[in-house]
């Protein structure tokens, strides 16, 4: 059974109705206008004093009795047949209880997995595997990406050339529209590996009762590495359990049953005891992903009025031995543009494989497209912002620029005089895009004990954006409880399926779910009310930790005391996330302004200010949302400007495998942040929660470089802008 | 480290250690450095240019830790991060970077902040070690750690128990410390999730509560705790 329900939805001075069928057990989507007591209020997260004072147990944490340490032998060569692989001498090692060779085809890579020891301390696995002897036939390789693309170059995979098939799609008429557009630019862009440098590295503990297993480990989809690891041991899915309480960052890196998971439950079966085995930092550069480098080649071209007319793409990049590297997402969407031309090509190199990085694709897209973008203003005479708003036809990402502009200052800053020191301000704005609705797959259970408590139940994870903080707040919210009422148990598949923590979809896929069970709780709740208050069910609500009549909220009775009437200990109530409505916008948009200063004798960089704006949808909690925005910036501000892995062309490994020489953002980077968000409601789900951890990184190494090209009078093409760089920028011709 | 077979396969005793410490010459104090049984003797006495011998084999020492002494018996090669972590369960120091350049493991050795990665374990002898379990608990929270809560300085929360302490140290040596002194007391502790503003926020706060000791009501609970507090 189902109903017609109209609703209002869109942002402040933009709504529109929708009608929209709803089942009989889904409530009704949040409206534009929806009055909440808990949603929307800056709320610490449940979690917070656990991390605060470390006692939230990670899989690095995870102490078992008997447990023994993991450790992996990695190839020191970057393409390599084995011969043989002998573990005799580690096997003797005192304290070694197993040792398995990994198969993972040929090496392809420095620090591709060979063989694994567990022992009874983390320093004799270490010396286990010092005593592993391999004999490597070692072959031809090549790590640098324009090398790789010579006919002549060592072959990555004998299937093919290293030069992956192009893949093009065509809109329009672009070289038409190049010949009679009033304006064109074309200019080269280029960005670098970056790493994800999760903070716990990857890894598991892997525990064995007979037939059962049991893996805590640090994933971004505990029932994706359940699924992985009863395929692999040829088991029922329901004898694979996988908990992951607290999880150390992810960034896209860990989806699945990583070589290291799955080696910590080979090595726990065949000691016949717990394995725990967490990477080394320099293994997480080397082996769990990246994201794959840029070369990309932009023509844009404009008419007379300053529209855009005509886009072009080549671009190549490389994610080592993995694909992914296309970087087109914010050329076919983000401005207006009726002529477009996209060609991208994936390049092998013996290095590291892709792993899906915090908008795959877009933060390199982007900073090609918005430099290029103020190469075009600048050579058509119009204000950067403007030429943006001109080209823009997302009315959220219009009201953005305005609020933006405002907040920033964008025009004053504009119209003030160059400066003649070496000391050089600029400025830059760029846009973000991207699509974190949400979709069906998770189902979620809510439980109400006698002595009042309220348990939130689903197999849902938390990477860092406080996913039990807002699943407990949406509860809440529906039952009309205190948020300390409710209790977030998520991270372990004992609980009820849901979708792994990737492309912004938790909050969006797992609120809806909730907020259904949470409804169906509420309903048997007030069937237990109704006779006391001498009401129909239908005829009350759930307000201030109260059930109470409608039309008389004097007829109440506390929550507590209605669970009291529960007849066993609990009752319980699912809810599932239903397919996607018709909503107002299935896209969100965003944008950031950064001011940032040269040095133009020493070439070092530094962000002052930078002003976001964004949107994602009904915002649950502004604190932890905001603590998001600030990380995507931060993180693009490193991709900007310091992140880079560097290979060793001559020895084929990576020179930087640490965090002292992979530089990333630290305190003193941080410039002045301020945060805005547009608040949109979009019934595309019972919620309209939109995820906003990639959105809030596609544009803010766009915004720095933009700024920086500004203040230097000159592009800078290439990333990151180390001070060799920007002083080379500062080199070439106007 | 040692790498050859014997070695590895055949742990020092502790008379084969006790015979390597009179053929080096460097017998001052060494049967009390790595003792057979806890607290049988009392920090050693080094004079000028002698030498401690220690190793390669396991030995139990005792470190103050929390203001509690703990024995353990650990490999002098193990850094006091690990023999926090793995001998004494205080799993809340974190491993990160394993060489000094991320904080994700500091803890207070005699009120100074330092990180654990980068100290042998036989070298935190003698000295107060303070933990970030030390420091305060989900039911007695330190202000430092309730204004990281309350500002949301954390995210994933890997890096948090580093940055805490860094920060706790900190408002210890300078309670009023302004921003440019909270960078820069930071400025060791890598956090990937980018959560530095807030904790920026959280610091400056905590600088100005400081002492006032008003931990308030709990927001919320998850599994495995007790309770959730934080300062209103």
């Amino acid at each position: 059974m189902s109903r017609r329900v109209t609703l209002t939805l869109g942002f402040e001075g933009n709504t529109r109705d929708v009608t929209v069928v709803i089942p009989d057990d889904e409530p009704t989507p949040w409206q534009w206008g929806e009055r909440f007591a808990l949603v929307g209020q800056p709320t610490p997260r449940v979690d917070g004093a656990l991390k605060a004072t470390g006692a939230a147990r990670y899989t690095y944490d995870v102490q078992l009795p008997g447990m023994l340490y993991g450790a992996i032998l990695r190839s020191p060569i970057p393409h390599a047949r084995v011969r043989s692989v002998d573990l005799s001498a580690a096997e003797r090692l005192a304290g070694v209880r197993a040792a398995t060779t990994i198969d993972s085809g040929e090496v392809r890579f420095a620090g591709q997995e060979i063989a694994a020891v567990a022992a009874t301390t983390p320093d004799i696995a270490a010396d286990a595997l010092k005593l592993i002897k391999v004999d490597y036939e070692p072959l031809p390789f090549v790590v640098d990406l324009e090398a790789a693309m010579a006919d002549s170059a060592p072959s990555v995979f004998a299937r093919g050339p290293n030069l992956g098939k192009p893949k093009s799609s065509t809109v329009g008429d672009p070289d038409g529209a190049f010949a009679k557009a009033a304006a064109t630019i074309e200019a080269t862009y280029t960005s670098p590996v970056q790493t994800h440098v999760s903070l716990e590295t990857h890894g598991a503990v892997a525990s064995w009762d007979g037939d059962e297993l049991t893996v805590w480990c640090s994933t971004q989809g505990v029932y994706a590495v359940r699924d992985d690891l009863a395929v692999y041991f040829s088991l029922p899915p329901d004898q694979v359990r996988v908990i992951a309480e607290f999880i150390g960052g992810g960034f896209g890196s860990k989806f699945g049953a990583s070589p290291e998971i799955i080696t910590a439950a080979r090595l726990a079966k065949a000691a016949g005891a717990p394995v725990k085995l967490m990477l080394p930092r320099a293994a997480e550069h080397l082996a769990t992903g990246n994201r794959p480098s840029a070369v990309q080649r932009v023509k844009l071209g404009v008419d007379s009025t300053g529209a855009l007319v005509a886009i072009d793409l080549k671009q190549h990049g490389s994610g080592g031995i993995g694909g992914g590297s296309g970087s087109s997402g914010p050329f076919r969407s983000v401005y207006r543009c009726p002529n477009i031309r996209l060609e991208e090509r994936n390049v092998y190199t013996n290095a590291g494989p892709s792993s899906p990085m915090r908008a795959p694709g877009w933060p390199q897209g982007c900073f090609a497209l918005e430099l290029a973008m103020d190469e075009m203003a600048r050579k058509a005479g119009i204000d950067r912002l403007e030429f943006r708003r001109r080209n823009n036809d997302n009315p959220v990402r219009a009201a953005e620029y305005e609020i933006g502009a405002r907040n920033f200052g964008w025009a004053a800053k504009s119209a003030a005089p160059k400066q003649q020191g070496p000391l050089r301000r600029g400025i830059g704005v760029a846009s973000a895009l991207w699509h974190a609705v949400g979709n069906s797959g998770p189902e979620a259970q809510v439980i109400a004990h006698r002595d009042g408590r309220v348990e939130l139940r689903i197999g849902t994870q938390d990477i860092g954006t406080g996913t039990r903080t807002i699943l407990a707040m949406v509860a809440a919210e529906e039952l009309g409880v205190p948020l300390s009422t409710v209790a977030s148990e998520i991270g372990d598949t004992h609980y009820l399926y849901s979708v792994p923590s990737g492309g912004s979809g938790t909050a969006p896929s797992n609120t809806p779910a909730v907020r259904q069970a949470a409804a169906n709780l509420r309903d048997k709740i007030f069937r237990l009310a109704a006779p006391t208050l001498g009401a129909e069910p239908g005829d009350l609500e759930a307000r201030d930790g109260q059930i109470r009549v409608r039309v008389n909220p004097s007829r109440a009775m506390a929550f507590a005391d209605v669970c009291k009437r529960i007849p066993g200990d609990s009752i319980s109530a699912q809810g599932e996330r239903i397919a996607n409505y018709e909503g107002f916008r299935n896209d969100q948009s965003g944008c950031q302004f950064a001011e940032v200063e040269v040095d133009t004798e020493t070439g070092i960089v530094r962000v002052v200010n930078l002003v976001a704006l964004h949107d994602a949808g009904v915002i649950i909690d502004p604190l932890t949302a905001r603590s998001q925005v600030n990380g995507g910036i931060i993180m693009g501000i490193g991709f900007a400007l310091f992140e880079d892995r560097r290979m060793d062309p001559a020895l084929g490994v990576m020179m930087n495998p640490t965090m002292d020489d992979y530089k990333l953002p630290g305190s003193l980077d941080v410039p002045e942040i301020s945060v805005t968000f547009v608040e949109v409601a979009n019934g595309i789900s019972n919620t309209g929660v939109m995820g906003l951890g990639e959105a809030a990184h596609v544009a803010s190494a766009a915004a720095v470089a933009c700024a920086v090209s500004d203040a230097i009078g000159r592009p800078a093409r290439d990333l990151p802008l180390t001070p060799d760089r920007v002083l080379a920028a500062m080199e070439r011709p106007a | 480290m040692p790498t050859d077979d014997d070695r590895l396969t055949r742990p020092l005793s502790r008379r084969a250690f006790l015979k390597g410490a009179v053929v080096t010459g460097a017998i001052a104090g060494a049967a009390g450095l790595i003792r057979g049984a806890p607290g049988a003797a009392e920090e050693p006495q080094l004079g000028p240019g002698m030498a401690e011998r220690l190793g390669p084999g396991a030995g139990t020492i005792e470190l103050k830790i929390n203001g509690e002494a703990r024995q353990l018996t650990v490999e002098p090669r193990v850094t006091l991060l690990r023999a926090l972590r793995e001998n004494l369960g205080l799993t809340g120091t974190k491993l990160v970077c394993d060489r000094g350049s991320c904080g994700a493991c500091t803890v207070h050795l005699d009120g100074r902040p330092v990180t654990s990665c980068m100290m042998l374990a036989v070298d935190a002898r003698g000295h107060e070690i303070t933990t970030i379990e030390g420091l305060g608990t989900p039911a007695r929270i330190h202000p430092v750690q309730a204004a990281f809560v309350n500002a949301d300085a954390l995210q994933c929360g890997f890096c948090t128990p580093g940055m805490v302490m860094s920060v706790a140290a900190a408002l210890q040596r300078n309670p009023g410390a302004d921003l440019a002194e909270i960078r820069h007391a930071t400025s060791g502790n890598i956090c990937r999730c980018g959560t530095y503003p807030h904790v920026f926020q959280a610091a400056l706060n905590a600088g100005k509560v400081n002492g006032s000791k008003t931990v308030a009501s709990l927001t919320g609970k998850v599994r495995g705790s007790k309770s959730v507090a934080g300062l209103t």
